[in-house]
């Protein structure tokens, strides 16, 4: 029965002479590739648990009183997209626990995709041919972090709302165009009537599609270059060696899809995130102490609050405060993250080979050195998006703190860089570094002398002296490869493989 | 440094019994038990969540049973073919990504000739097709982009509070002197805009009693140990709600920009570049704070045509 309808698709679709090659697809067997199926696979969570919310969540800013499952806010006028909220949490079954799924799987999302573009950059993965396929992971990255604004804030609580207004402020203070902007997002002026219904539709819709297409492009790119690869194990620029698609790469991504998703369950269990039914609903001459975006906006809140108080005064027109921090630093971010891969080739390594070998961090120390001394750039900025909680929690002064971090963010990059560049020349001069270690096991004989011995090799080992297979040359059944497969095959039939 | 590495050779033809293909697993007993293992414990927790789920269970519960069913699932997967399937390494060809100068050429000619007829003679075509195209492209956004919203003209630049307004809290009451201490904070609206997130306005109590001149000019804009401030912060628009009132010093939450209540909002510490607006008040014969005029500057943050003025 299966027979019949495999031959009858494959009759149709001619399955059987690509999808051998399909099978056959090399997945190198590093860990740090699995960084970016992280991102994948929280994707997926995203859409599965985001089609559930929508099915109950009401995208309106229309004012209601709310009756419901939650007492404490009996009576209360709130919008309908926070009772809506509050009615998935309280009155929906499983509604909390896909509520913080939600939630949980879009940080892991936002942060899988830092890291994997970390493990890209300190490996030189992003160099020829995959500079485009860098980009479209760079405008990936940008349109998660939105996407995650835009999904705490439709909510409409007391918290997400207070970003609404400061993503407002920000919007306007762009030069010429910026007030423009903000009214046609907002349809008017701030609080406006609209947002809660355009900031649904660019969530679940436009953001998604927009990821999805660009997902595609970027895992069409891959297969197309095919996996870039550490060195070693016979590894070379016109090959890929590792483990194929079918069975072993199937049944370890696929497995480690369900771990990653059973690990954000669990997170979505015990750990609260989001507690909307604890900050109120939004209302705009209403805030809250501790008002903190989302982890991946952190660093942008801690750059609005380590600005100077400056901003640029013209006949007639200024330059606000928020610029710098709120568009500028963002702007020069991204764009530099664009052209790293040419920045990098034209004044650095004046490398403009196609590689598909990667770099480990020490064979280009300026590249390391570089993106260690940025990302401590932002590492600080990140920290100084809580110096409320800091000066709080260690009882010093607010304005220590703060000029702690101002100054910080100057001077830890400055440190950070010859620090990196000078750990990556030490282990240059160290061939074994990064080799996992064998434990020394020291055992007494009959005649009770000393002798140490190398542990076992841990589960898993590949002894070093294996040689790649061609996989193309694995001939697993002769007996079906010897059968005559020429194409005369009778017109009408089906071609059936022998049996016994 | 060199790319290639040619230590070992790739492998054309191996016989089934070579280590490539045999299991990763040291001992392969073991690894099926805890495999197997792994897989009954994820059955039971799928199974344990139906129940939890009919059951309607709390949600620690629901996703811990799910949440646990999902990890044991795919703990078994890893495992199987990490360790339980031929452990390679195997390899396969990678074509490089350059081509020759002829390909790109025979694909250029493909796309702009077709044997000279198709395209390159009839150029004028192409660029009239072109310009209808391009118009339909820009106009095409217009609508989408001027239908979104008016645009703002002069709305950034006014409140609602007019000359004569009355102080009025959230619930419409308007407001006297008597209703604050010394210390106290009360949000005021103008009576036709109750709740707005421009018109917001912190009144506060600095002193028992006596006008508060926070600069030059301003002489009889705080009469009675009150002032009056706009509560949209100068920086990126936080409600500023906060007053410390030993150091009467009104505070941000957002970050923690700090205004000095006695020296006309100045900002003494934080981001916010410019003062928080005063509005000018004053106590009517019937003992209600109004306003003795409007704000006489955009409140709220910055943009590029409030002006240069601080």
């Amino acid at each position: 029965m299966i027979d019949a309808i495999y031959n009858w698709i494959d009759d149709r679709l001619a399955l059987s002479k690509s999808g051998r090659h399909l099978l056959n697809k090399i997945f190198p067997d590093h860990w740090s590739f699995m960084i970016g199926e992280i991102a994948l696979y929280s994707f997926i969570v995203l859409l599965i648990s985001g089609v559930f919310l929508t099915l109950y969540f009401v995208p309106s800013g229309a004012t209601v009183i709310y009756h419901g499952a939650y007492k404490p806010l009996d009576g209360t006028r709130v919008s309908d997209a926070y009772a809506s909220t509050i009615n998935i949490t309280f009155a929906v079954r499983g509604g909390l626990f896909m509520r913080q799924l939600h939630h949980w799987a879009a940080n892991i999302f936002v942060g899988s995709i830092v890291v994997h573009m970390l493990r890209v950059f300190f490996t030189g993965a992003f160099r020829r041919p995959r500079e485009a396929n860098w980009m479209i992971g760079a405008t990936l990255l940008i349109l998660a972090i939105f996407n995650g604004f835009l999904g705490y804030s439709i909510p409409d609580d007391l918290v997400s709302g207070t970003g609404i207004r400061i993503a407002f402020s920000i919007l306007e203070s762009i030069p010429f165009v910026g007030t423009n902007l903000a009214f046609f997002l907002f349809g008017g002026n701030y609080p406006g009537k609209d947002i809660i219904p355009r900031f649904f539709i660019l969530h679940v819709l436009v953001l998604p599609l927009i990821i999805l297409a660009l997902l595609g492009a970027h895992l069409g790119m891959l297969v197309k270059h095919k996996h870039s690869q550490f060195k070693g194990r016979g590894a070379r620029n016109d090959n890929v060696v590792g483990s194929p698609l079918w069975p072993n790469y199937a049944a370890k991504a696929g497995g480690f899809f369900f771990l990653t998703t059973g690990v954000t369950a669990i997170l979505a269990a015990l750990i609260q995130i989001n507690p909307i039914w604890q900050y109120g609903p939004y209302v705009p001459y209403k805030v809250s102490y501790a008002v903190q975006p989302d982890w991946y906006m952190g660093w942008l809140d801690g750059a609005l609050r380590v600005m100077p108080s400056w901003e640029i005064h013209l006949p007639g027109h200024m330059i606000p405060n928020v610029f710098f921090p709120g568009i500028l630093l963002p702007g020069v971010t991204f764009t530099l993250i664009y052209l790293w891969p040419f920045i990098e080739s034209k004044f650095i390594t004046h490398d403009y080979a196609e590689h598909h070998l990667l770099d480990r961090p020490r064979d280009n120390p300026m590249r390391t050195a570089i993106g260690s001394a940025v990302f401590a750039f932002y590492f600080v900025l990140f920290g100084a998006s809580s110096t409320d909680v800091l000066a709080n929690y260690l009882q010093v002064s607010l304005n220590v703190v703060l000029w702690i971090f101002r100054i910080s963010c100057i001077v830890v990059p400055i440190i950070v860089f010859p620090i990196a560049y000078k750990i990556c020349l030490e282990l240059q001069q160290v061939p074994e570094a990064g080799k996992r270690k064998r434990h020394m096991i020291i055992v007494r004989d009959d005649q009770g002398a000393y002798h140490s011995v190398d542990s076992e090799e841990y589960p898993g080992y590949i002894a070093p002296e294996l040689a790649p297979v061609k996989i193309e040359d694995v001939d697993l059944a002769p007996e079906i490869e010897a059968l005559n497969t020429s194409a005369d095959r009778p017109d009408e039939g089906i071609y059936q493989i022998p049996r016994e | 440094m060199p790319d290639a590495t040619e230590e070992y050779p790739n492998l054309e033809s191996v016989p089934l019994d070579a280590p490539q293909f045999e299991v990763a697993a040291k001992n392969v007993k073991r690894t099926e038990y805890v495999t197997f293992a792994a897989f009954v414990l994820g059955f039971i927790g799928f199974a344990a969540f139906g129940a939890a789920y009919t059951q309607n269970a709390p949600t620690y519960l629901l996703g811990l049973t799910i949440g646990l069913g999902l990890f044991f699932f795919g703990f078994g997967l890893v495992s199987w073919g990490k360790y339980l399937m031929p452990q390679g390494p195997f390899s396969e060809p990678r074509p490089l990504m350059e081509t020759t100068r002829q390909e790109k050429e025979l694909l250029k000619a493909d796309f702009t000739s077709r044997g000279k007829v198709a395209i390159k003679r009839r150029s004028f075509l192409v660029k009239a097709m072109a310009a209808a195209g391009g118009v339909f492209g820009i106009v095409a956004a217009f609508p989408l982009i001027r239908s979104l919203g008016p645009l703002p003209k002069n709305s950034l630049m006014t409140t609602k509070w007019r000359k004569g307004s009355y102080l009025t809290t959230i619930y419409g009451d308007r407001v006297k002197p008597s209703d604050v201490a010394v210390g106290g904070i009360v949000t005021v609206f103008p009576e036709d805009d109750l709740g707005s997130a421009i018109s917001q306005t912190i009144l506060l109590r600095v002193k028992e009693s006596g006008p508060i001149v926070t600069m030059p000019g301003r002489e009889d804009w705080a009469p009675d140990g009150f002032v009056a401030y706009s509560k949209v912060c100068t920086h990126a628009g936080c409600p500023v709600g906060l007053y410390e009132h030993l150091e009467q010093l009104l505070v941000c939450p957002c970050h923690q920009s700090m205004f000095n209540v006695k020296d006309g909002a100045m900002p003494v510490f934080g981001p916010a570049p410019r003062p928080l607006p005063q509005l000018p008040i004053y106590i009517d014969s019937d003992g209600y704070f109004r306003a003795r005029a409007g704000y006489d500057e955009p409140i709220g943050p910055g943009f590029w045509t409030r002006g240069g003025t601080a």
